[in-house]
């Protein structure tokens, strides 16, 4: 079975966000692959290990996104595919998803995973654009994953608990948080990650429109929230008893 | 003047929080039609238009199927020429919008926290990069599909005309569906639903100091939340993370209760209208968010913080 990842490279989450004049300043920041990208690159992995086929990992950014995809060979990923679109800065889903849909074209994947949003934009749109393009099956937000025959099935975060999927194959799915935790690339695996090749393609030849859909106004700091107070009072039980107070009487929360 | 669909949904005749939210931000922008996907929705349609919705499509299905909820919000908006489709960021929503937008050849803006008209397009501010920034956005396309975050827009009691139509569901052709279904064990309010929660960090200790957090919550009626390091150490279920990885919840008022503030965890609680801290450490991070903050140990807090809540409420 061959499964594909997609994988998104995005600042470090601890990494600081600077915003000038309506644009995020790109110096500085260490790139990694998203949270939520790793699990399912993990998943994808897992199921190799047991039923056997190939893994392959695909990205849509610029240059520097090959370290993102050599880190999915250090962990385990068979093959890389890099779409080359020069600027970072949040492209529209749609054009992501689209690029994507044309690079894997002729392609035989049965499952396809990625993560339920990217740690940058929070969207959670590209993989659920693939598939309808696609009119494969997606299920978002897996905690547990089991490929039966031509079937997934798949145990999901829900509206109010926790809901059981059955979908037929190609599909997608989107791994949320607790669905396994991820490996540490193993130092034999970086080594050979480094010189493993990688298929590069470009999105103006695969003929799609970076954010052609969404127009991006410009990015602003966060407000400054306003300032807080330190509760004071003789001991711990007197805290307590002006905080109560407070919510009560001056921000009337309860 | 945009033409507005709504989206949500109605369990056996009570429609979704959300459900109101979404039809409320549609009246606001200009006036609204709701359509609710769900179980004996024809007996909460009456609920829906209360707060805005001139005509209330009912929808009913028992099973969620997202394939199923595309294709029928994309069939009626181009039956009816919608130009604007508004959808909670919901687990629901989240799962559907990006299928109703590609089938009707346009693109989502996620998570809107704040929205206006600009013309006959919505201009939407999201937090991005875990809250460390805002972007505005503006759809280019001719129907604009917007996910709103739940919690983020008041709820309004603003009458539409109520006009109620039957919407069909077709399941037939779904290539993903649902064979079962297991309800949160716990009747609390749902965190992303919760107008107050409540959180533990590490400060608690151990998995035995939990009922402290969630006995604080059943007191003002809240949602128990907890950081990623409680989840991960396995003294809550994962489903109450709260963060980065977890889930976003926007509350009047986040209580954290021995939680330090790392930048992972308040990408999921940043936009909280007021939030309280209490943690012995005065250099923790989270006191630069706090409205109020209280240093000194939890253990001797929380049990009289308690106290002086049910004296208060009455309990
Ligand atoms: C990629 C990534 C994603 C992540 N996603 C998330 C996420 O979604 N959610 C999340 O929460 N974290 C997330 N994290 C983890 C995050 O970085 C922090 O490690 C975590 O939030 C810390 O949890 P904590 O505040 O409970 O623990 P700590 O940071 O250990 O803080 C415990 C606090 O309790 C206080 N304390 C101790 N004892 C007492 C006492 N008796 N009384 C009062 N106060 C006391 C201490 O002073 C301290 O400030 C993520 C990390 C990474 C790298
Ligand atoms: N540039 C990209 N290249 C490859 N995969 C992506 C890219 N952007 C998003 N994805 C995938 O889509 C998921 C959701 O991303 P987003 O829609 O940006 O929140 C990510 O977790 C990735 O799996």
């Amino acid at each position: 079975m061959n499964i594909l990842v997609l994988i998104k490279q995005v600042p470090d989450t601890e990494a600081k966000i600077n915003v000038a004049g309506g644009k995020v300043s790109e110096a500085g920041i260490k790139w990694i692959i998203s949270p939520y990208d790793e699990i399912a690159l993990e998943e994808a992995i897992r199921i190799k290990e047991k039923s056997g086929g190939t893994v392959t990992a695909i990205c849509v950014g610029d240059d520097s996104v090959q370290q993102s995809i050599r880190t999915a060979y250090a962990m385990g990923a068979d093959n890389g595919i890099h779409i080359k679109h020069d600027s970072y800065q949040m492209l529209d889903a749609f054009g992501i998803a689209e690029a994507i849909a044309k690079a894997i074209e002729g392609q035989d994947y049965q499952v396809i995973l990625a993560g339920r949003q990217g740690s940058d934009s929070d969207n959670g749109q590209v993989p659920l654009i693939l598939a309808t393009l696609k009119d494969w099956g997606v299920v978002s937000f897996a905690k547990k994953v089991e490929i039966a025959g031509d079937k997934a099935i798949v145990t999901a975060e829900a509206e109010g608990g926790e809901a059981v999927y059955e979908s037929s194959l190609p599909v997608v799915i989107t791994a949320n948080a607790g669905l396994n935790e991820p490996r540490y690339p193993s130092l034999k695996g970086i080594m050979a990650s480094k010189k493993k090749p990688i298929e590069s393609k470009n999105l103006n030849d695969l003929g799609v429109t970076p954010n052609a859909r969404v127009e991006v106004l410009g990015f602003e700091p966060p407000p400054p929230r306003p300032p807080g107070r330190i509760i004071d009072g003789a001991d711990a039980a007197a805290k307590a008893k002006e905080l109560a107070r407070s919510l009560r009487e001056e921000i009337k929360v309860i | 003047m945009a033409k507005i669909l709504a989206v949500g949904e109605v369990a056996n005749g009570v429609p979704k929080k959300a459900t109101r939210e979404i039809t409320s931000v549609g009246k606001a922008l200009g006036g609204v039609d709701t359509i609710v996907f769900g179980t004996n929705t024809a007996s909460g349609a009456a609920e829906v238009a209360k707060h805005g919705a001139d005509t209330v499509y009912t929808a009913e299905i028992a099973d969620y199927n997202g394939e199923a909820y595309a294709r029928a919000v994309a069939k009626l908006v181009k039956e009816k020429g919608y130009d604007t489709v508004l959808i909670p960021h919901s687990w629901t929503g989240r799962d559907v919008s990006a299928r109703v937008a590609t089938l009707l050849d346009s693109a989502v803006i996620s998570d809107a926290v704040e929205l206006s008209m600009d013309g006959d397009k919505i201009k939407i501010r999201k937090p991005v990069y875990s809250g460390k920034a805002f972007v505005n956005l503006k759809s280019k396309c001719a129907i604009q599909v917007v996910t709103v975050r739940p919690n983020s827009q008041p709820i309004k009691e603003n009458a539409g005309a109520g006009k109620v139509e039957t919407v069909a569901v077709d399941t037939t052709t779904s290539k993903a569906k649902q064979v079962s279904f297991t309800a949160q064990k716990s009747n609390r309010v749902s965190l992303t639903e919760a107008d107050i929660v409540v959180s533990g960090g590490r400060g608690i200790k151990g998995p035995e100091n939990f009922p402290l957090i969630e006995g604080l919550a059943d007191i003002l009626g809240a949602g128990v939340g907890a950081t990623r390091a409680v989840v991960d150490a396995g003294w809550c279920d994962h489903t109450l993370q709260v963060g980065q990885t977890g889930q976003t919840v926007s509350p009047t008022l986040y209580i954290a209760v021995g939680i330090s503030g790392a930048i992972q965890h308040m990408a999921g609680m940043g936009s909280s209208k007021y939030i309280v801290a209490i943690n012995k450490d005065a250099d923790a991070p989270i006191f630069k968010v706090s409205t109020y903050g209280i240093v000194d140990d939890l253990f001797a807090v929380v049990p009289p913080l308690q106290e002086e809540l049910k004296g208060l409420l009455g309990k």
